[in-house]
């Protein structure tokens, strides 16, 4: 009892070896964000967002991921609705092929898909003959970059939420005369909704972020395929200012995207 | 009159096996009844459709749902049974009057129709004025009516329930058993009530399927199966002193060697019940009037309503029910020895 009450009034001590790499780590983290913040051209700041470049790289950025992100949606959801509730063999293996795309460096994902979709490839020659649509290099391209890379956050974030879900009140519900895609719509995905919400938001923070996959699938063309990172990147060579407003921009995205999901994290359903 | 629900239920869940015949007639109510682990659940699943059956048929007014020898099953959406699960599963999305319109919907009614339908009943349970409430704004009683009115709602032919009261605190379970009677006598479907409640099964059924390891060991309504248990879980239910024997006239030879005096002459197979009051506890030998005396060792004391209990232990194991008084003027404890005495009148023999 008495060790109990004294405890919090011991001052806890904190050993040097834990802290000092703590405190640098921290540092770390948080030292170029505040380089981007105190480098950044305020004065000219409206200008510079107003440009036409910094306009179009924004909107085909905002476009491209919001698009990825309903892409991701349309499949992923099933996806992971037939990983959580469906035993099939192979499952694992199914499993582990959607999750490598998170571990795959995009560049290579960028040449996966040339090769498939490219105008040589598998179905890239197909597309192209049957109904005359080249995906490289186009914005439709960039599209599916994304989607390619981001994808697996949303199958993981749903998976996770199914598995979570009391798979009772699907049985109540098909008690009450539900079929099973009544069930899925009317229940289980309204049960799910803040992994779907998470999931999404996840993805389209993935997909704008996305650079490797987009340069090398669908090049770097400004107004059709220059999504912002890319525009970073370019700016970086002419225009460092442009480049710390463009990535500013991007921060205030990611910061955002954090602010969402800390909200669906901590609220209670 | 041929029986709403026809019923043989056999399923398989590793060693377990549940066979389970049951026939229930439109109006009646017939709890299953037994220990957790009897196979009431499973039994309550298997008709839902929400567990397949190894054997046997479900048929509900004479159209077959299940009948594994023909490979013939019916998925759950399309039985027109209702469940009130034992944590009811009310959406948690949807308002209480959307969870009752939810079954209608399904049916084909319209939304509009629908939303009229559950509002009616949902005044039916008195619920009205919390319509708009989501599930997790209601009360534990409020919730288990919201799901009753969500069952009733589709106009089942076959009502089930599981542990309906099971996850309401007592004063609450009270009124809401009272109410459950009276919708489940309204009902005019038949009713099936899962329950390891005794007091549940008895008010709110019109008989009791007694059921331990998968089996039937009694079935009967609440006046019979409370007279006469025929095992030892239901005399436990129950309150009585139960042992197994044979009868030879007015001798009941009981399984452990001790021979019981009883008023009631019967020969064979029989069980010989008699109340915890019946069992009256002595310091010393008491002598007078041809009785059931031994000897025997006190191996607890609880309360029991006015009085106090006292388990008992020696050639009868028993539970004698003694005044508080009594109890201290014998000095009871743990161990120590006293004589119990029941007169041959107060037990009771039926056949095995």
């Amino acid at each position: 009892m008495t060790a109990k009450t004294s405890a919090p009034a011991r001052r806890q001590r904190i050993p040097a070896a834990l802290l000092i790499p703590a405190l640098l780590g921290l540092a770390f983290l948080t030292l170029p964000l505040a380089g981007l913040l105190i480098r950044a051209p305020w004065s000219t700041m409206p200008q510079r967002l107003a440009e036409p470049e910094v306009l179009d790289a924004l909107r085909l950025s905002l476009v491209t991921a919001t698009a990825s992100t309903g892409l991701c949606l349309l499949f992923g959801i099933p996806i992971a609705w037939l990983l959580a509730r469906v035993e099939f063999r192979g499952r694992s293996l199914v499993r582990a092929l959607v999750t490598v795309p998170l571990v795959l460096p995009p560049v290579v994902g960028g040449v996966a898909l040339l090769l498939v979709f490219g105008r040589g490839g598998l179905v890239g020659a197909w597309l192209d003959e049957a109904f005359g649509i080249t995906l490289p290099f186009s914005t439709a391209g960039v599209v599916l970059a994304m989607t390619f890379v981001a994808m697996p956050f949303l199958v993981v974030s749903v998976e996770g939420a199914l598995r979570g879900a009391d798979i009772r009140y699907e049985e109540a519900a098909a008690t009450l005369g539900a079929g099973r895609w009544t069930v899925f719509t009317r229940v289980t995905l309204p049960l799910v909704a803040p992994g779907i919400a998470a999931g999404a938001v996840l993805c389209w923070a993935r997909a704008l972020g996305e650079f490797g996959a987009t340069i090398t699938f669908a090049g770097n063309f400004p107004g059709r395929t220059q999504t912002m990172p890319l525009a970073v990147y370019l700016a970086l060579e002419t225009d460092l200012e442009a480049a710390i407003v463009l990535s500013l921009i991007l921060l205030a995205a990611s910061v955002t995207v954090l602010a969402c999901l800390r909200e669906r994290w901590t609220a209670t359903p | 009159m041929t029986p709403v629900l026809d019923a043989h239920l056999v399923a398989d869940r590793g060693d377990f096996r549940l066979d389970l015949p049951l026939h229930v007639e439109a109006g009646e109510t017939v709890a299953l009844l037994g220990p957790n682990g009897a196979g009431k659940t499973t039994a309550l699943r298997a008709l839902a459709g929400l567990q397949g059956l190894s054997e046997g048929h479900v048929a509900l007014e004479g159209r077959d749902l299940d009948r594994p020898a023909q490979r013939h099953w019916t998925a759950p959406e399309r039985r027109g049974i209702g469940v009130v699960f034992q944590d009811y599963l009310l959406f948690p999305h949807l308002s209480a009057l959307d969870n009752v319109a939810f079954g209608p919907r399904r049916r084909g009614v319209g939304r509009t129709a629908a939303r009229e339908r559950a509002a009616r009943w949902l005044a039916r349970v008195g619920l009205e004025e919390l319509a708009g409430r989501k599930p997790r704004q209601l009360s534990g009683g409020q919730a288990q009516r919201v799901a009753l009115a969500r069952a009733l709602a589709v106009e089942p032919t076959l009502l089930l329930l599981d542990e309906p009261l099971a996850a309401l605190d007592a004063r609450t379970r009270l009124d809401t058993r009272a109410e459950l009677h009276h919708h489940l006598s309204r009902h005019a479907g038949a009713s099936v009530l899962v329950t390891h409640d005794p007091v549940d099964a008895l008010v709110l059924a019109d008989r009791l399927v007694v059921i331990e390891d998968g089996a039937i060991v009694q079935e009967g309504d609440a006046e019979t199966v409370t007279a006469r248990p025929r095992s030892d879980y239901v005399a436990r239910l129950v309150g009585l002193n139960l042992y197994r024997g044979r009868s030879e006239g007015r001798n009941v030879r009981l399984d452990g060697g001790t021979v019981l005096t009883v008023a009631d002459p019967l020969d064979g197979d029989a069980f010989a019940a008699f109340k915890p009051s019946a069992v009256a506890l002595h310091a010393g030998r008491p002598d007078g009037s041809p009785r059931n005396v031994w000897e025997a060792t006190v191996t607890g004391v609880h309360r029991h309503g006015d009085n106090l209990r006292v388990q008992l232990d020696g050639p009868l194991r028993a539970a004698a029910d003694v005044t508080p008084a009594a109890a201290a003027q014998l000095g009871l404890r743990s161990g120590q020895r006293v004589w119990a005495a029941v007169k041959a009148t107060e037990i009771r023999t039926y056949p095995d």
